[in-house]
């Protein structure tokens, strides 16, 4: 057994003691984390997200041929400065195709991306294969470009990746008024002067700039989700563009650097993988906790719904000559025991064993609610167009979502109109 | 049987089979992925089948290809319903959606494999980017008697079997339900409105994706999976219009890439001289994106070289219709020849000044212009052909004053445009009804058609 690598303590490193080397690692990874989080905010907003799925994918061919030349021209094949560029050429002639095949052909934005990821990406793996055939050294390091390494990750790499990426939010910040017209509305944009065009040109260059520069850390495969888990996870929290930019980039670099130090620190760890991972957490705890947006306030929203809906149904049915039995007016279930909860809670209803009966309250309750029921048919019937033999259906789903203040208008509209109709 | 037959046989022709039963496979259910423009479903289920491949098999600790199918099957559906739960109650659009969820899932595989699963078996991140095509070897009698024996047949590799299973089972899938899957393809709600359960079709076709996924990803990797699922199906929709005969042109170019990307793959680099073989999967995917890109430019009715021309032609067109008419004009005014920058100033708004000078060049070989000293003027036939068109411009004009409600000095520039429209099929439905008299709005005679 191989004695492990001296690997420095979390704390060493969060104190910026764990060694150059790390340090430098672990701020362009946060670096490129911020500027991913960023750059994705944009990117989602324009529907563009798995644009860079296939940005990614497509730089395979073009690191192969700057392989290649390089090695002809006998400069060192596998240094970034080299690569990197080489990458970017292929992305952007990938996106090139892309946009030729959704403007010039019948295909769908959909089919474009997909075609040109994997035949993009088919092309690098023969070129792989030929590389490997042929006698050239040092070629090993290009398969690390798939899956992202941070480990074999020098210095100089480090900081080139934290430039690219600062510049990418630089860039950002200067272009922030043209994205967000654009984002929200490129007709207003385009009426105003802003060309869509050239600002799209230019996120999609700070999406190729960003792939190519987490290439190295994060691998060509899985950098998209840098580009759409953060910017996904921070929209949960945020209806506000600048707050979701900020919140995405904070997110993107915090998974980023956390990614990078779990993988410094542990054995058999990708980097890749363990940041997408951190993202992926970020995500799942947007979803399920946000206020608003999440999936469990989604839920629970629904929920609240039914219940309200079955409430107003459980008072109308209570009002009629009693004795009432439970389960003749209330649904069975967890939704009836919620709607039994929520009206003995307001002291709508008292209950004697099985047997209920409204309240005063309650019965003051069901009133409202069979008036604004009668509300809905009559603005129906009156201002929609509704014949009166298919009100009840549709009054019956829409009386428990309308707003109280809709409800006083149509009071008002009513009786003025009835006392006009009256007085005619 | 000659020895390089039996070498061919034992070598390439299980990986060409399965490589080629893989693309027909992906290609047919791919159809229906791409008219429904969720293409990249497939590229979100290939890569997310991976964690369910890892945890099968660190459940099971075999590579047996039966737990190995529930896992990725699970995870493909998995993946399906997380998208769908996204979308829904999260409101996240739909590409993020997608996005996420593969990423995540597919950096899970990754994280798996590397820590535990591939440590004790050949299951590797590079064999799921590129399969194992170039792995499988059968080892057949020597002689052509033995071949049909049950022992033979049973060491054909698995995969092959198994893709030809997948083949059958796609097959049977789009011949059933081909009436279902093209009214869910084209219009889901009037599909619902008819009473086809929309939302379980789609729910088979994403099972149906999925099991292809798994079944084809082992032998020749998520990569050509996702071309597959697109490529094949895209090209056949750049060559026609029904989609009947999409999905069998769409098999018909799945299986040509097969087996020449194979073939380009295994033997090409000898041909060139070089002695080793390129990754198989990798050119059947190259295949399909030459085949696609032909496809898209020279298909006969959509491709855009294609289209190309035929915009050219039409400009071309315009633009020597427009110098007959401005020379018809002159002679009205009785000038019988006109210089040729004047025609380039009359006609210059049809394609700019190239257009003009081509035109001008198909005119005087058509035998309707001469060209003499800097001037260009009618001959006989180009008179001819300028009075139709004289007479179509002005009659235009005449329909749009008397039934359009135009005023006289409006109707010139929509009559430029409309005049063009001389074909006979278009004449007939076209051409204004003749007006009472022969003059148009602007006081000059309609030549007699």
């Amino acid at each position: 057994m191989i004695e492990p690598m001296q690997t420095p303590g979390v704390w060493e490193i969060l104190t910026l003691r764990g060694g150059h080397n790390t340090t430098v690692v672990l701020v362009g990874a946060l670096l490129l984390g911020v500027a991913a989080g960023v750059v994705g905010v944009f990117a989602m907003l324009r529907r563009r997200s798995l644009v860079a799925d296939a940005v990614g994918h497509a730089t395979l061919p073009g690191i192969c041929v700057a392989f290649l030349i390089a090695n002809a021209m006998g400069v060192e094949a596998r240094s970034l400065a080299v690569l990197l560029p080489g990458a970017a050429v292929g992305a952007v002639l990938g996106l090139l195709a892309i946009q030729w095949m959704t403007r010039a052909t019948r295909l769908t934005e959909d089919a474009a991306i997909g075609a040109v990821l994997s035949v993009w990406f088919g092309v690098g793996v023969v070129m792989l294969s030929a590389i490997q055939g042929m006698d050239i050294g040092n070629q090993g390091g290009l398969k690390s470009f798939i899956f992202g390494q941070t480990a074999t990750m020098s210095e100089r790499d480090a900081r080139l990746m934290g430039g690219v990426a600062l510049l990418s939010i630089v860039a950002v910040l200067v272009m922030f008024k043209q994205l967000r017209l654009v984002a929200f509305n490129d007709d207003f944009a385009a009426s105003i002067g802003v060309r869509v065009a050239l600002v799209d040109g230019g996120l999609m260059a700070l999406v190729v700039m960003v792939s190519v520069a987490g290439l190295q850390a994060v691998g060509m495969l899985l950098i998209v989700a840098l580009l759409i888990i953060p910017p996904a996870a921070a929209r949960f929290w945020t209806d506000r563009l600048g707050l979701l930019a900020l919140l995405s980039g904070v997110i993107g670099g915090a998974a980023a650097s956390i990614g990078a130090l779990v993988s410094a620190r542990m054995d058999r760890m990708p980097a890749g993988p363990a940041i997408v991972l951190v993202a992926g957490v970020f995500f799942v705890v947007g979803m399920v906790a946000a206020p608003r947006r999440g999936v469990g306030a989604g839920v629970l929203r629904h929920l609240g719904v039914r219940v309200r809906v079955h409430a107003d149904h459980t008072l109308s049915r209570l009002r009629l000559p009693g004795p009432h039995h439970v389960a003749s007016v209330m649904p069975s279930g967890v939704i009836g025991r919620l709607v039994r909860l929520v009206l003995a809670r307001r002291g709508w209803i008292r209950s004697e064993g099985s047997m209920v009966a409204l309240t005063d309250a309650g019965e003051a309750a069901a009133v409202l609610a069979e008036r604004r029921r009668r509300l809905w048919q009559r603005y129906l019937v009156r201002y929609a167009d509704v014949a009166p033999s298919h009100v009840d259906i549709s009054a019956d789903a829409i009386e428990h979502v309308i707003d109280p203040v809709i409800v006083a208008t149509l009071e008002a509209e009513l009786a003025a109109e009835s006392s006009a109709g009256s007085g005619a | 049987m000659s020895p390089g037959i039996h070498e061919f046989i034992s070598i390439d022709l299980p990986p060409m089979l399965a490589g080629t039963f893989a693309c027909l496979s992906c290609a047919l259910v791919g159809n229906f992925l791409v008219l429904r423009r969720i293409s990249l479903m497939g590229d979100a289920i290939s890569h997310s089948v991976l964690p369910g491949l890892v945890v099968a098999f660190m459940l099971t600790g075999t590579r047996a290809a039966f737990p190995m199918f529930v896992g990725a099957a699970a995870a493909g559906l998995l993946t399906v319903g997380l998208v769908e739960l996204l979308r829904r109650y999260a409101r996240i659009e739909p590409g993020a959606a997608m996005g996420v969820v593969f990423s995540v899932l597919f950096a899970l595989g990754v994280l798996l494999l590397e820590r535990g699963a591939g440590r004790h078996v050949d299951l590797d991140a590079d064999c799921v980017l590129n399969g194992v095509l170039e792995g499988m070897i059968w080892f057949p009698p020597s002689e052509w008697s033995e071949f049909a024996t049950w022992q033979t047949l049973r060491e054909v590799p698995r995969q092959v079997w198994t893709l030809m299973a997948a083949v059958a089972v796609v097959g049977v899938f789009v011949v059933a339900l081909f009436k279902e899957l093209r009214i869910v393809c084209f219009d889901p709600g009037l599909a619902t409105s008819q009473g086809y359960p929309a939302s379980l079709l789609n729910g088979g076709l994403m099972l149906v994706v999925a099991c292809v996924t798994v079944a084809s990803f082992e032998a020749v990797g998520s990569i050509l999976v996702i071309a597959m699922l697109i490529c094949p199906a895209a090209s056949a929709r750049m060559l026609t219009d029904r989609l009947s005969s999409q999905v069998v042109v769409s098999g018909v170019i799945a299986t040509v890439c097969g087996v020449s990307g194979y073939v380009l793959g295994a033997f090409g680099p000898r041909w060139l001289g070089f002695d080793n073989a390129l990754s198989a999967s990798g050119m059947i995917t190259v295949v399909a994106g030459v085949v696609m890109t032909l496809s898209m430019l020279f298909g006969p009715q959509h491709g855009a070289a294609v289209r190309f021309v035929r915009r050219v032609r039409f400009v071309l067109t315009i633009a020597r219709e427009d110098l007959l008419g401005s020379l018809y004009r002159a002679q009205e005014r009785g000038e019988m020849s006109l210089a040729i920058v004047e025609v380039a100033d009359a006609t210059g708004g049809a394609g700019g000044g190239l257009a003009v000078r081509v035109a001008r060049r198909r005119a005087i070989l058509r035998g309707q212009v001469q060209e003499r000293a800097g001037r260009v003027s009618l001959t006989e036939a180009g008179q001819k052909e300028a009075a139709s068109i004289i007479r179509s411009h002005r009659l235009w004009e005449s329909y749009l004053v008397e039934r359009g409600g135009f005023a006289p000095d409006h109707v010139h520039d929509a009559a430029m445009r409309l005049e063009h429209a001389r074909d006979t099929e278009r004449r007939a439905r076209l051409e204004p009804p003749q007006p009472a008299s022969a003059i148009d709005p602007h006081d000059r005679p309609i030549p007699p058609g």
